[in-house]
C-alpha cells in the first residue's frame, strides 16, 4: 500500500516542493488520477530508497502552479499531464501549449473521465462492443 | 547569432524517432529541447481498458528491450495491493530473468555507442556476442524478446536441469569473449578520445534533475534499487557499481562491469534456486494503490496501481528510467560540439518506446 | 539495370509506433549470426540511398506525416516491408486512442511479416522477397529508348603550320 506522507494545497505547493530540494530530496514523478468529481495529483520524492508522496487535489478542469521553476525535471512530466489531463500548469519554464505527446489533431485529454469525450478507436471492434455494452 | 538545428525524428544514429531541437552558435549547442510523441500510443489508457491479468502482456510490450522487467514490476504491484507472497522459486526466476534482460540490454547500447562514433567493427562484435543471451533466454521461455513468463503470483515457467547447464555455458561464453570488447571500449586510444570528457554529468547537477540508473551511477551517486532487496536480491551478494568519471566513458564503464555482475547474480541464483511451486493461487480483485519500484538496465522504474474492486485497474501509471534521464540529458548538450551530440546521447542509453508508452 | 538492382539492395529503417521489440531484432538480422549482408542487404540511415524501406510499429497522428514523408523522398523503384502485426493491423495497441491503424492507411505495402516480434529468420525471408518485388518493379518501370544512330564527332584537322618563330629560336639555342 502505497503512504501519503503530507497533504498540499496550491498555495503551500510550491514552497512545500522548494524545501523538499534543499532537504535532499530526488524529484521522482508525478502522478495524475482522474476521481471523476476532481484530480488527484501525486509528487513522489525519494530520500535513502523511501518514496516520500504529497497529495494535492485541483478542482476540475484544474490549474496548477508549476514546480518547474524550483525543480527542473517537473518540467517534461507537467507538459505531459497538460496533454493528457487538460490541466494548465501556469509558470512552466518552458510550456508545449498542450501539444508535447499529441499531435493537433489527437484526440483532447484522453485520460478524462468526463462523458463527453470519447476515446476515437474508430475502426476498432473491440471499442464498439463496449459502446453497447454501457 | 544562433540557429536552429533538428536532429531527428529518422537519424542515421538514433534507432529510434526522437527529435532534438538545437540551438547552435557555430558548431557548440547552446542549448537543446526534445520534441516526442512519435511513439506516443496511449498504452496506460489501454490498460485501464483490460482485465488486470491481460495487463501483464500488454505491459510487458511497453518496451522490447526491457520487457520481462516491465511486466514483473507491474506483478509486484498487484502482489502489494492484493497482499500475495509469492514463491521463493519464483522469486529466484524472476531474478534470472530480470539480470539476462540487463545483459542484453547493456551489450544492445554498448553496441549502438560504438556505432555512433562510427566504429562498425565493434558493433557488431558486441552484437554477437549478445547472440548467446538471446538464446539463452529462447532456450528458457520460447521467446527471444517478449518472454511473457510473469503473472501475477508468481512466473509461468521454469528452468529445469538441462536448461540450467545450457545458460550457465552461455554465460561463460559471453564472459570469454566479451573480455575483449570491453578491453577494446575502455583501453583503445581512439574510443577513449570519443567518450572521456564528453558529455559532463556532475553529481549535484544529476541528483537534482533526477538522472536514475548507469546514468546516476556513473556520476557517483551510489543508488541502484536492487539494494532495497526485492524479489531475492536480499538473498544474493552484490554491489552497486559506482563509478565518478561523470562523462560518456564512465557511463560504458558502469555497463561494462554491470555485464559482469548480472553475470555473477545470475550463478548465484540458478545455484540456489529452492524447490517450491511456482505461484501462489488468488483469488479477487485488486484494490487500493500501490507505488512500486525496481531497478531496469536504464534505471529506477515507478509504477503507481490503483485498483477499485472490478477487474479493472482505476489507474496505470509508470515513469521508465529514460523520462527521468531526459532532463539531465539536456544539460549534458549544453555546450557541446554538433558532432558530439550522438554519441552523449546514445551514452544515455535512450529508450524512446517506454518514455512515451 | 534490373539486371543488378536486385543485388545489393540498400535498406532504411523507420520506427513508426513499435515496443522495440521489432526494432532490436531487425537490428539483429543485419548483424554477424543472422548477416543480412551476405543477400547484399546495406543498412543505410539516409532514404535517398535506399531502396527497400522497412517499417516497424503502427501508425499514430504525429509520426504519420515523417513516415509519408520518408517513402516520399525514396528513389522509385522501391518496396515497402512491414514488420510485426503493429505495422500489419495496429496489433495490440489497434484499440489505443493514439494509434490510427497498421502503416498501409499511409504508404502502399508490399510484403507483411506476421509476429510479435517476428523472429530474424522471418524478416529475412521477408526483405528477400522484397527483393524479387523490387526487380519485378524495376523491370515494369524499365523504359526501352530506341536505340540512336551512333554519330562520330571527330575534330577538324589542323592546318599544318610551320613552327613558331620563337620556339624555332629556342630550340636553336
Amino acid at each position: 500500500m502505497m503512504k501519503i506522507n503530507e497533504e498540499v494545497s496550491l498555495e503551500t505547493l510550491v514552497g512545500k516542493v522548494a524545501a523538499l530540494q534543499v532537504a535532499g530530496y530526488r524529484f521522482v514523478t508525478m502522478t495524475t488520477v482522474d476521481c471523476d468529481d476532481y484530480f488527484d495529483i501525486y509528487y513522489h520524492y525519494d530520500k535513502d530508497y523511501e518514496l516520500y508522496t504529497l497529495r494535492l487535489k485541483v478542482e476540475k478542469p484544474g490549474v496548477v502552479p508549476s514546480i518547474s521553476t524550483a525543480c527542473f525535471a517537473a518540467l517534461i512530466i507537467e507538459n505531459e499531464i497538460q496533454d493528457l489531463f487538460g490541466i494548465t500548469f501556469t509558470g512552466l519554464v518552458v510550456d508545449y501549449e498542450k501539444h508535447f505527446l499529441l499531435a493537433p489533431d489527437a484526440p483532447e485529454k484522453p485520460f478524462c473521465h468526463v462523458p463527453g469525450v470519447k476515446i476515437t478507436t474508430v475502426d476498432s471492434p473491440a471499442a464498439k462492443k463496449e459502446e453497447v455494452a454501457e | 547569432m544562433s540557429m536552429i538545428v533538428p536532429f531527428g525524428p529518422q537519424h542515421p544514429v538514433l534507432p529510434e524517432p526522437l527529435q532534438l531541437r538545437l540551438e547552435i552558435v557555430d558548431e557548440t549547442v547552446v542549448s537543446a529541447l526534445p520534441v516526442i510523441g512519435y511513439v506516443h500510443r496511449g498504452l496506460e489508457r489501454l490498460a485501464e481498458q483490460k482485465d488486470f491479468q491481460q495487463d501483464t502482456y500488454l505491459i510487458e510490450h511497453i518496451c522490447g528491450i526491457c520487457s520481462f522487467m516491465h511486466s514483473t514490476t507491474y506483478c509486484t504491484g498487484i502482489e502489494e495491493i492484493m497482499n500475495i507472497e509469492i514463491p521463493e522459486r519464483a522469486k529466484y526466476l524472476r531474478v534470472a530473468w530480470s539480470e539476462m534482460h540487463r545483459i542484453h540490454s547493456h551489450l544492445l547500447a554498448l553496441g549502438l555507442l560504438a556505432d555512433a562514433f562510427g566504429f562498425e567493427s565493434l558493433f557488431y562484435q558486441i552484437w554477437r556476442t549478445r547472440e548467446h543471451i538471446m538464446d539463452a533466454m529462447e532456450f528458457t521461455t520460447g521467446g527471444r524478446v517478449m518472454l511473457s513468463a510473469a503473472c501475477v503470483g508468481g512466473v509461468r515457467k521454469d528452468i529445469n536441469e538441462e536448461q540450467k547447464k545450457f545458460v550457465l555455458e552461455k554465460l561463460a561464453a559471453i564472459e570469454a569473449e566479451f573480455k575483449e570488447e570491453a578491453h577494446v571500449l575502455l583501453d583503445d586510444y581512439t574510443v577513449k578520445s570519443r567518450t572521456v570528457g564528453v558529455g559532463i554529468l556532475d553529481a549535484k547537477t544529476a541528483y537534482e534533475r533526477g538522472a536514475v540508473g548507469p546514468t546516476a551511477r556513473a556520476s557517483g551517486i551510489k543508488m541502484d534499487h536492487r539494494m532495497t532487496g526485492y524479489f531475492a536480491y536480499d538473498k544474493l551478494d552484490f554491489e552497486p557499481v559506482v563509478e565518478d568519471g561523470c562523462d560518456a566513458y564512465s557511463r560504458t564503464k558502469v555497463r561494462i562491469r554491470e555485464v559482469y555482475q548480472s553475470i555473477d547474480l545470475i550463478r548465484q541464483a540458478l545455484a540456489a534456486l529452492p524447490d517450491t511451486p511456482l505461484k501462489t493461487p488468488f483469488k479477487g480483485n485488486p484494490n487500493g494503490e500501490a507505488a512500486v519500484r525496481a531497478e531496469q538496465p536504464r534505471g529506477e522504474v515507478i509504477y503507481y496501481l490503483k485498483g477499485n474492486g472490478t477487474d479493472k485497474l482505476a489507474r496505470c501509471r509508470v515513469r521508465t528510467p529514460t523520462f527521468a534521464n531526459v532532463a539531465p540529458m539536456l544539460h549534458m548538450l549544453n555546450g557541446c560540439n554538433l558532432a558530439n551530440v550522438g554519441v552523449i546521447v546514445l551514452s544515455v542509453d535512450p529508450c524512446i518506446s517506454c518514455t512515451e508508452r | 539495370m534490373s539486371k543488378f538492382t536486385g543485388k545489393s539492395p540498400w535498406v532504411v529503417h523507420f520506427n513508426c509506433n513499435s515496443c522495440n521489440g521489432c526494432d532490436i531484432e531487425f537490428l539483429a538480422c543485419l548483424t554477424p549470426l543472422y548477416d543480412a549482408e551476405r543477400f547484399g542487404v546495406l543498412h543505410v540511415g539516409n532514404p535517398k540511398h535506399a531502396d527497400i524501406l522497412v517499417v516497424t510499429g503502427s501508425v499514430n497522428k504525429k509520426n504519420m506525416h515523417v513516415l509519408k514523408n520518408v517513402y516520399d523522398q525514396i528513389p522509385s523503384p522501391k518496396a515497402v516491408v512491414a514488420m510485426g502485426v503493429c505495422a500489419a493491423t495496429g496489433g495490440l495497441f489497434a484499440d489505443c486512442y493514439n494509434v490510427v491503424g497498421g502503416i498501409d492507411k499511409v504508404i502502399p505495402v508490399d510484403v507483411h511479416v506476421p509476429g510479435c516480434p517476428p523472429k530474424p529468420e522471418a524478416m529475412l525471408d521477408g526483405i528477400v522477397k522484397a527483393v524479387e518485388i523490387l526487380k519485378k518493379k524495376t523491370k515494369e518501370t524499365e523504359t526501352v529508348t530506341e536505340e540512336l544512330p551512333v554519330v562520330i564527332v571527330k575534330p577538324k584537322e589542323l592546318p599544318a603550320e610551320p613552327a613558331a618563330p620563337e620556339a624555332a629560336k629556342e630550340s636553336e639555342k
